[in-house]
């Protein structure tokens, strides 16, 4: 899942994560940014670079270079890997290498989705959710693999870059989806992104719309509104009915947001509500995720929250 | 407090926060609204909506600012006195530049630009983006052509990021540690002994020996201008850190955002840079004050019908549950802030991607404590 910060990006991804868990399918929800804002979310004790169950069949883990960096050297190079992996001169080799982070970072999000795990004892997931960092316009990450390839050329590197690329690459195992706002901006990095992925040879499978104003006021009730603030004398009945003229507003303008969008993709898209509170817990999220549910499976309309 | 007096002789001004918080609207509001003030702005930008950079009259990447020719800032009805310049920031092409600056001869410019780990460091790697807009920055500062510049900076999702990549980058273009595995038979070599050997095989296992000889190739290119990244870095170090660079956060007043600024603000204090203040945006006021909720019904029932006054209700509670979130989270971060200024800007009723837009927001900025009192009150009566 990629989109850039404030979209509700990480929301939306607990809220698929509950709907993949639901659906019976062992769920991870991977974050990228050392943010452990699912556990927090879930009133959960933060454990660091630890795959975590929250609920029955969602898991969740925080993945960091550092963390994933020693996985790694203690499963390619065994036990003189630890010695390496605590070195300074290596750490500041491999932090310091452009892309190496995201490289590390992505390399342990593909031993997640292996069906046979690297990590010892580790059960393999049907659904592995990654919220990725918005970075660039969100394909740096994706990227990350076959640059490494291509710099390294030969090497475990250079394997394990194409396999991880190959990976991402193939539609039958990974789905690329985007978070945006229906805003001018964040629909613009949408459009840019699907192409940015095209020329990638990636394909954006959906993208969600977070946040979408509901519909309230039809065009003739707008007509009456603008009527009565005319006669109106009473000052807070004028401030309520100047609310609503306002949010039709807002929601117009989202409108025309969604309308270009759609018309500038092929990919799926999905609304979801704009929600009238905060912070979210638990419950907010459930209902995030049933609206998800309604909205993915009639892309045409906005899920409804039932409260 | 306005924005103006809080950048009262400061020359550079940087504007941090996540993305989404509307902080290149901000950023140039605030440029504008020193220029009409009299005095010669740049605005540095990142990655502007397409209308904004329209309005702005920035077609294209560049990397050197233009000036914004007074037509265009005559719909916001501003007298400018001084004058507004702006550039959308070309990364690649600032970082090129750079080498080409650093480099002692021509040639070995083209030989670096030419180089593949050079070519990916210049482009895809996160983090190319905050350094050449602080390389950028410390420029521009340097030659003097500005009374002030504004830095609207990175999109990232981690408004920390800022601060880190250009030094992690700075750090990889020094290369201190990576020169002494680089180089077989440098001097680094020979003090490390065996270990080092030992480590280096491990580095070929994982790295694939490819990669060594390519980064090997790119230092030694470097050469001497390693230490020139050394000098600019301490450089820029002490523009950022000194008395005439103001720090100002931008975000909006939901949960994420404000748990973002108040993570955002203790790095600044932890890293001695000069923190300014607080632009809260689309910020949602209280507009029923001291009113009662229930009243609201009432006073529409003689005004609409019953089914329509129902939903102007709801809608009216709706908000009013964000204001009072607003409040709630805007409360949490005025205690982080040492006493230094909060300027909220109301959530307008669309995006601002124009000239007039700018000015909606230029008019809370500049504005005393009283006179945005005053004008929120207008907003919401």
């Amino acid at each position: 899942m990629t989109g850039k910060g404030g979209v509700g990006k990480s929301t939306v991804a607990i809220a698929l994560g509950l709907l993949g868990a639901r659906s019976g399918l062992r769920t991870i929800v991977v974050e990228l940014a050392n943010q452990e804002r699912v556990q927090r979310t879930f009133e959960h004790q933060a454990e660091h670079f630890r795959e975590v169950e929250l609920a029955p069949g969602l898991f969740t883990i925080s993945i960091d270079p550092q963390h994933s960096m020693d996985e790694y050297l203690r499963i390619r190079v065994g036990p003189i890997g630890h010695a390496i992996g605590s070195s300074r001169l290596f750490q500041a080799f491999a932090m310091a290498t452009p892309g190496m982070r995201e490289l590390l970072s992505i390399g342990k999000v593909w031993e997640l989705a292996q069906l046979q795990r690297k990590t010892r004892g580790a059960a393999p997931y049907d659904l592995v959710i990654v919220d990725a960092p918005a970075t660039g316009h969100g394909v740096g990450i994706l990227r990350t693999p076959r640059t490494f390839a291509e710099i390294a050329r030969v090497g475990p590197i250079a394997h394990q870059g194409r396999q991880i690329a190959a990976t991402i690459a193939d539609p039958s195992f990974t789905a690329i989806v985007a978070v945006a706002l229906p805003e001018e901006m964040p629909v613009n990095e949408i459009l840019t992104l699907a192409d940015a992925l095209d020329r990638e040879g990636l394909e954006l499978e959906h993208v969600i719309v977070n946040a979408v104003y509901p519909a309230r006021f039809s065009e003739e009730q707008v007509g009456e509104l603008d009527a009565a603030l005319a006669r109106s004398e009473s000052s807070l009945g004028s401030t309520a009915v100047r609310a609503a003229l306002s949010e039709h507003l807002r929601s117009d303008t989202q409108r025309e947001q969604i309308a270009r969008l759609r018309s500038g993709l092929e990919s799926g898209i999905a609304e979801l509500p704009f929600l009238f509170a905060d912070p979210l817990g638990r419950p907010e999220l459930e209902q995030v995720a049933d609206a998800l549910a309604a909205g993915l499976n009639e892309p045409d309309r906005a899920g409804e929250v039932v409260t | 407090m306005s924005v103006a007096a809080l950048l009262e002789g400061k020359r550079v001004c940087v504007c941090g926060g996540s993305g989404g918080v509307g902080k290149t609207t901000t950023s140039a509001a605030i440029a504008l609204g020193m220029a009409a003030q009299g005095a010669k702005v740049a605005v540095v930008t990142i990655d502007p909506a397409k209308r904004l950079a329209n309005a702005l009259g920035l077609e294209e990447l560049e990397n050197e600012p233009r000036r914004v020719e007074p037509e265009r800032l005559a719909p916001s009805g501003l007298e400018i006195r001084g004058e507004l310049w702006a550039m959308m920031l070309d990364p690649k092409r600032t970082f090129d530049d750079l080498i080409e600056r650093l480099a002692p001869t021509p040639q070995r410019a083209q030989e670096i630009l030419g180089n593949r780990v050079y070519r990916e460091l210049s482009t895809a790697v996160s983090g190319s983006q905050e350094f050449t807009a602080i390389a950028k920055l410390y420029d521009l500062d340097r030659e003097g052509d500005f009374d002030l510049l504004v830095l609207d900076t990175p999109p990232s999702r981690n408004a920390l990021d800022f601060l880190e990549a250009p030094g992690r980058l700075t750090s990889f273009l020094e290369g201190r540690a990576l020169k002494a595995f680089l180089r077989p038979t440098g001097i680094g070599m020979r003090f490390l002994g065996r270990p080092a050997g030992v480590l280096l095989g491990g580095l070929r296992k994982i790295t694939g020996v490819d990669l060594l000889a390519d980064l090997s190739t790119f230092f030694q290119l470097l050469g001497g201008m390693t230490e020139d990244f050394s000098r600019r870095a301490a450089q820029v170090e002490k523009m950022l850190k000194s008395d005439s660079t103001a720090f100002l956060l931008i975000t909006s007043a939901q949960q994420e955002s404000i748990d973002e600024a108040i993570w955002f603000r203790r790095t600044l204090e932890k890293g001695d840079l000069p923190f300014a203040g607080v632009v809260v945006n689309r910020v949602h006021h209280d507009i029923l004050g001291d009113g009662d909720e229930q009243q609201v019904g009432a006073e529409l029932a003689g005004l609409l019908t019953p089914e329509l006054a129902t939903l102007v209700t709801q809608n009216f509670h709706d908000y009013h549950v964000l204001a009072r979130r607003d409040e709630q989270n805007i409360a949490r971060l005025e205690p982080e802030l040492d006493g230094r200024p909060v300027l909220l800007v109301p959530h307008l009723d669309d995006d601002v991607h124009d000239i007039e837009g700018l000015l909606r927001i230029h008019r809370y900025l500049f504005a005393s404590a009283e006179e945005r009192a005053q004008m929120i009150a207008e907003v919401v009566a």
